[in-house]
């Protein structure tokens, strides 16, 4: 390096200056910190982004949103409202009565826990956290479903009302697993992907059972 | 013999020409290696022996034993180890269930199926589909049953999922541990033929449990000897599969130690399909008189209290 050769420093001149960097110099998408904006920002981006991915699984398309920015917000929300809407059914026993909160819970998730766990032990590529996500926001249409059950049993609990429900259970399971599905099976090795849908199927199948067997005090 | 000409390449002549040239040189004879230790098999076994090659497989070991040396190499707290438990394609389970469900006479399960490639797909998921099976349809059938009674309130006995879960996973890996440590003991003390690992153990009970899936819902059918004719019916087919495949491993033992580990693992197979079917179904009560019974009148209809 010929030019340097001849560099120096002495020793009298001080070498000083700022070490502090500017903050927002470095990243272009964060130029402002969301530590100061209004709570009201916070929530109200969290909550659009959980309700553009109900859009998403109401109305499955092949898009990478719901898997690409996963959060668990809205599996919790759709849990908790499945699980109490569950609730206060056959009560009278407590032994031979409909499944409890803790169960539902349990169910829900420890059953999207081993699913996801099956699918990257086939070899799949999906992320962990991507696959819950999936698994939760498709329970949507099932907590629809309850929606309309417990509606329906207002009405009364005869032949027809149990028709009724029968059907929307079984349009709304259809639906749960067909958009699963169609975000989940691309990740799949191809060779596998039967051997992947069909845990998914088992759970929106107990799921729904867990719907249609709800019968009221 | 020229100098550079030693350090081309030569074409070896024919072995017949060499020979024919030097009659008195000593020859050696490679054949493929797959076929020089089945001579040696088929020679030294007796006749009675046969069926047990079937049996065992012994014609596929050198490929099984082959691949058995390729597999699990990776150290047992990383993901990639249980993922060679998961080394199945779709066509293979199905291989594997449709071999639980139609046991070939004399083929061994193991070998033939499984092939030093167990997996733990098919045992969990099969178990998992035959508790939430068992659980909906004693709830079905206990439904259908007391359909029409005035005093009965339909009640979905979510409680019995869990009861059911515990009991046939417990069967499905205790039952298999305990026979593995059973075999390792008297393998050490009888050197027998055949000796499995402690996952083809759990294999084989586990694609066994799958006939009990269409059993359990063919027991929504509310008459006693229907049920009856289907616990018989699967407990052959599932038996005889378990017992193809433990026969071999025992036989070599003393006769009568063989005779009660077959007879044992049979009996554990129909208690878990009897106690099933006694728990989560009730009885279908036979010709009951039709529950039209006066308001005024304080008798109802006795139903089976549990």
């Amino acid at each position: 390096f010929p030019g340097l050769a001849d560099v120096s420093i002495s020793q009298d001149i001080p070498v000083e200056g700022e070490i502090t960097v500017p903050v927002g110099s470095h990243s272009p998408d964060e130029d402002y910190s969301t530590l100061d904006e209004p709570v009201r920002d916070t929530i109200m981006r969290d909550l659009k982004a959980v309700g553009k991915k109900f859009v998403h699984v109401m109305y499955p398309r092949k898009s990478s949103a719901l898997l690409r920015d996963w959060d668990l917000w809205g599996p919790l929300v759709l849990c908790v409202s499945l699980a109490l809407m569950l609730q206060g059914g056959s009560a009278d026993s407590k032994d031979d009565g409909g499944p409890q909160f803790a169960e539902v819970f349990v169910i829900i998730w420890f059953g999207a826990v081993v699913i996801t766990l099956n699918s990257k032990l086939l070899g799949g590529t999906i992320s962990f956290f991507q696959s819950l996500c999936v698994l939760g926001y498709c329970v949507l249409p099932l907590t629809v479903a309850m929606l309309v059950c417990r509606l329906v049993l207002l009405a009364g609990s005869g032949t027809i009302s149990f028709i009724i429900r029968l059907i929307v259970v079984v349009a709304m399971f259809g639906w749960s697993t067909l958009a699963s599905t169609a975000f989940l099976a691309d990740s799949q090795p191809p060779n596998r992907k039967a051997l992947v849908v069909y845990p998914i199927f088992l759970f929106y199948f107990v799921i729904s059972w867990m719907i249609l067997t709800f019968t009221p005090q | 013999m020229a100098a550079a000409d030693d350090l081309k390449f030569q074409e070896f002549d024919d072995a017949a020409n060499l020979l024919a040239a030097n009659p008195d040189a000593t020859t050696i004879s490679i054949d493929e290696p797959v076929e020089i230790p089945k001579n040696q098999h088929s020679r030294l076994q007796e006749p009675g022996r046969e069926e047990d090659d079937e049996l065992l497989g012994t014609d596929d070991s050198d490929k099984t034993e082959l691949l058995a040396g390729q597999k699990k190499s990776a150290p047992f707290w990383t993901f990639e180890y249980y993922q060679t438990f998961f080394d199945v394609d779709t066509y293979q389970v199905l291989d594997r269930i449709k071999g639980s469900v139609f046991p070939v006479p004399g083929k061994n399960f193991v070998r033939l199926y499984i092939r030093s490639n167990p997996d733990l797909y098919g045992p969990f998921w099969i178990c998992a589909t035959l508790v939430f099976t068992i659980a909906v349809s004693g709830n079905l059938s206990n439904f259908f049953i007391h359909l029409g009674k005035p005093t009965y309130h339909y009640v979905p006995e979510f409680r019995k999922v869990s009861i059911a879960a515990t009991t046939i996973y417990a069967y499905a890996w205790l039952v298999p541990l305990a026979l593995w440590g059973f075999l390792m003991w008297r393998n050490s003390k009888v050197m027998n033929i055949v000796c499995y690992s402690f996952l083809e153990i759990v294999c084989v009970y586990g694609y066994s449990l799958f006939i009990y899936i269409p059993t359990a819902i063919l027991w929504i059918i509310p008459q006693k000897v229907v049920r009856w004719v289907l616990v018989v019916f699967s407990l052959c087919l599932s038996g005889s599969v378990l017992v193809m495949t433990f026969w071999p491993a025992v036989r070599d033992d003393n006769r009568r130690i063989a005779l009660a580990t077959v007879g044992t693992i049979l009996l554990l197979h129909a208690l878990l399909a009897v106690g099933c079917l006694a728990y989560f179904f009730d009885a279908p009560e036979l010709d009951f008189p039709a529950p039209i019974i006066p308001a005024h009148n304080a008798t109802t209809v006795t139903t089976k209290s549990h």
